[in-house]
């Protein structure tokens, strides 16, 4: 968790806002702090995550977690974390037995949908009914990222209807957030990303935008980010608004400050 | 140097994603050919070219998956990849090699030499910071346990030093390629009749070698399922020329090819494994020859470390002078961040390497275009041509002083073109601090209205 986004995002741990779509992207840089943000912000929070991790492993997301104060494997022995690791599944559909639960079971079938895996989302998210003591605020459903379900085959589509899926289920039946990461390829020509992009933008009532500086690579000044709340409900009270701050990534932790008034320039 | 090989540093080494196997706590002892980044502990091993690893922060990590982006007739790209499992064979690492074009047997008999200490000396001028050096003869005052233990040597099989150099005209001895631990994988001998049906929506050769790839991890220990097993060690899988036709791949053959996700998935697949063994992956990708550039930005995000490599044979910028040492620019489109929020990315970002007296090097290069036109054109004019790579890519922060005295210039440029009446006062050396306020303050006061809008009477 980023201190100074908290500030800038007008949220705290203590009161977190709920029923939010929040859409990541990045653009010509790597928009992965944010995600490690979210994690250990909604930790903090005491919500119940489920994170769809397709693109690293467990320890990574571990060792940074640890860096900005929140241990995923105490959280996941405790039950608040509930873990999918797309690569090691991955690894166990193609070489393991095949009378493992597949939820993966698209990269074997050349066309298939992800019913599967908002199957497994529901179940870690729905709270299950035997009475636990420990209750948690809100589920939170995070992934990272969804363009590499456009590169292993699935359909824009099929994604746009996953999403639409578990918004349904967290966002309104649940009454908690979805966070999704998906990454921006302005400059080239995959139209199956963009319209992704599009599409969820619409549907996002918060949208974070990584992107690299236009003029190129700075040493101090790691690239920008965009702010975009976009009001759905009150259409006449909370108007579009955007904001535009410049970001430094440092060991553990962020920092932001506005445009041009990076502190090795001041 | 010694504080790496004491217990502190090797406390810090995690394999990455060893997270249930391989035994919490367990320190994993010193593997010949790796060390830990000095900035998130993890494992590296060498790339073959020291000038190489220091642009990729020390080294290529284990786990992670390196990325050539091949030169149009594939002969550095080539070179990186034998420099890459030269390395293996002199560090005692196991070699995977898979190739659809040529034997893996024929690729190792043209791995380079590598070169002794007192050879690479005589080979490179005098005068580069980076020479090894021999460990000084005097009696070690604060180290003086090591006093008695024995000298590292630099002979290939035996050594423990990170990075070496190698003599491309000369041939690696056999004896050292014997010794050597490798598996093959030569596709026209595997393939042998081809399936009509496609098993994992995936091409069958690249199912074949998925398949090759894991039962090599799981049956020599690579993933941590023999702790009982002696020393252990990386697998270094090189697979040569990934996506050309040769592997049944059409990706580099057709604009809207039929089975695009194909060579995506197979990367999706590796990066599995690889993130679950010992083991760093060196593959590359003729990407000059895939015409949706989709595809070329999803392989390069499914990878971890990108450098592509740019030759200048037949291209217009061999009769540039600028570029007359050079036989080509390298490009590193991207570095992993890996266990960290941060990443050790270099700050020189114009690279161009030549192969200068059988070694490899790799030097800062200005970019050549602000040279060029600046002769024809006004100055600053130039910041606002068209330039490859340099500055609206990966362009360094000398462009934005450009922007800065072109700003100014072109204000007093409008300037003297709106107010005709009378020309400007050379009142001295006509620098910009006079151009840029003409009129203004001939005389210590105001005369009148600055800029563009003054209309003179």
């Amino acid at each position: 968790m980023f201190p100074e986004l908290n500030n800038l995002l007008n949220v705290s741990p203590d009161k977190p806002e709920q029923g939010k779509f929040t859409l990541l992207c990045d653009a010509k840089t790597d928009g992965g702090f944010l995600v490690h943000h979210f994690l250990s912000f909604y930790l903090k929070a005491n919500c119940k995550v489920c994170f769809v991790a397709l693109l690293q492993s467990f320890s990574h997301y571990n060792i940074v977690g640890q860096k900005l104060g929140v241990n995923l494997i105490a959280a996941r022995d405790r039950g608040q974390l509930v873990f999918f690791e797309g690569l090691k599944s991955t690894v166990e559909v193609l070489f393991g037995s095949k009378e493992q639960p597949n939820t993966l079971k698209f990269i074997r079938e050349s066309s298939s949908d992800l019913k599967s895996l908002y199957e497994f989302v529901q179940k870690a998210l729905t709270p299950s009914g035997d009475g636990s003591a420990t209750s948690w605020k809100f589920p939170v459903l995070l992934v990272d990222d969804l363009s590499v379900l456009l590169s292993l085959g699935v359909e824009a589509v099929a994604v746009l209807d996953f999403i639409q899926y578990c918004r349904a289920t967290v966002c309104c039946q649940l009454k908690g957030n979805v966070v999704a990461l998906v990454h921006d390829s302005d400059q080239t020509e995959d139209e199956e990303n963009a319209m992704l992009m599009n599409a969820l933008g619409h549907q996002s009532s918060l949208i974070l935008r990584a992107e690299g500086l236009v003029t190129g690579f700075c040493k101090d000044v790691h690239g920008q980010l965009k702010i975009l709340r976009r009001g759905l409900l009150q259409p006449k009270s909370e108007q579009t608004r955007s904001l535009i701050y410049q970001y430094k990534i440092q060991d553990k932790s962020v920092t932001f400050f506005a445009r041009g008034l990076s502190p090795a320039v001041l | 140097m010694a504080a790496l090989t004491t217990g502190s540093f090797l406390r810090k080494v995690s394999v990455p994603g060893s997270g249930a196997a391989g035994g919490g706590g367990a320190r994993l002892r010193s593997i010949a050919g790796t060390r830990p980044s000095v900035q998130n502990g993890q494992l590296l091993v060498s790339a073959g070219l020291p000038a190489l690893d220091q642009l990729l922060g020390g080294g290529l990590a284990v786990g992670t998956l390196l990325l050539i982006e091949e030169d149009k007739y594939n002969i550095y790209s080539s070179l990186i990849f034998k420099y890459f499992l030269a390395e293996g064979i002199v560090c005692g690492h196991t070699l995977l090699v898979a190739s659809a074009k040529e034997d893996p047997g024929d690729i190792l008999q043209e791995l380079p030499e590598p070169l002794h200490d007192d050879n690479y000396k005589k080979v490179l001028d005098e005068g580069r910071s980076h020479k090894s050096q021999e460990e000084p003869e005097i009696s070690m005052k604060i180290a003086w346990r090591y006093q008695n233990l024995p000298q590292m040597e630099a002979g290939p099989g035996t050594s423990s030093r990170f990075g070496h150099y190698y003599d491309v005209s000369k041939r690696m001895s056999q004896e050292v390629i014997q010794s050597a631990k490798w598996h093959k994988f030569f596709l026209p001998e595997e393939i042998t009749s081809y399936a009509n049906v496609e098993s994992c929506a995936l091409n069958h050769g690249y199912t074949k070698l998925l398949h090759f790839i894991q039962r090599v991890i799981s049956e020599q220990g690579f993933d941590g399922s023999n702790p009982q097993k002696k020393q252990k060690n990386i697998l270094r899988i090189g697979i040569q020329s990934l996506g050309s036709p040769l592997w049944g791949d059409d990706i580099c053959c057709a604009d809207t090819p039929e089975h695009m996700h194909s060579l995506t998935r197979f990367l999706y697949v590796l990066r599995g494994l690889l993130r679950m063994s010992l083991s760093a992956c060196i593959i590359t990708v003729p990407s000059h020859l895939i015409q949706n550039k989709a595809v070329t930005s999803r392989i390069r995000n499914l990878s971890d470390t990108v450098v592509g490599l740019e030759s200048f044979i037949g291209s217009e910028k061999e009769a540039n002078s600028l570029y007359k040492d050079y036989h080509g620019l390298i490009h590193i489109h991207q570095i992993p961040r890996l266990n960290s929020l941060i990443c050790d990315v270099s700050d020189t970002k114009d690279l161009a390497f030549k192969l200068q007296r059988k070694v490899f090097t790799i030097e800062w290069v200005q970019d050549n275009y602000l040279r060029q036109e600046r002769n024809i054109y006004p100055p600053g004019f130039s910041y606002l041509l068209k330039q490859k790579d340099s500055a609206w890519g990966e362009g360094s922060l000398q462009h934005s002083t450009f922007l800065m005295s072109f700003l100014a210039k072109t204000t007093a440029f409008a300037s003297r073109l709106v107010r005709h009446c009378e020309p400007l006062k050379q009142t001295g050396s006509g620098g910009i601090r006079q151009t840029a306020e003409p009129g203004m303050w001939h005389d210590g006061r105001r005369q009148r209205a600055p800029g563009l809008l003054g209309i003179a009477t």
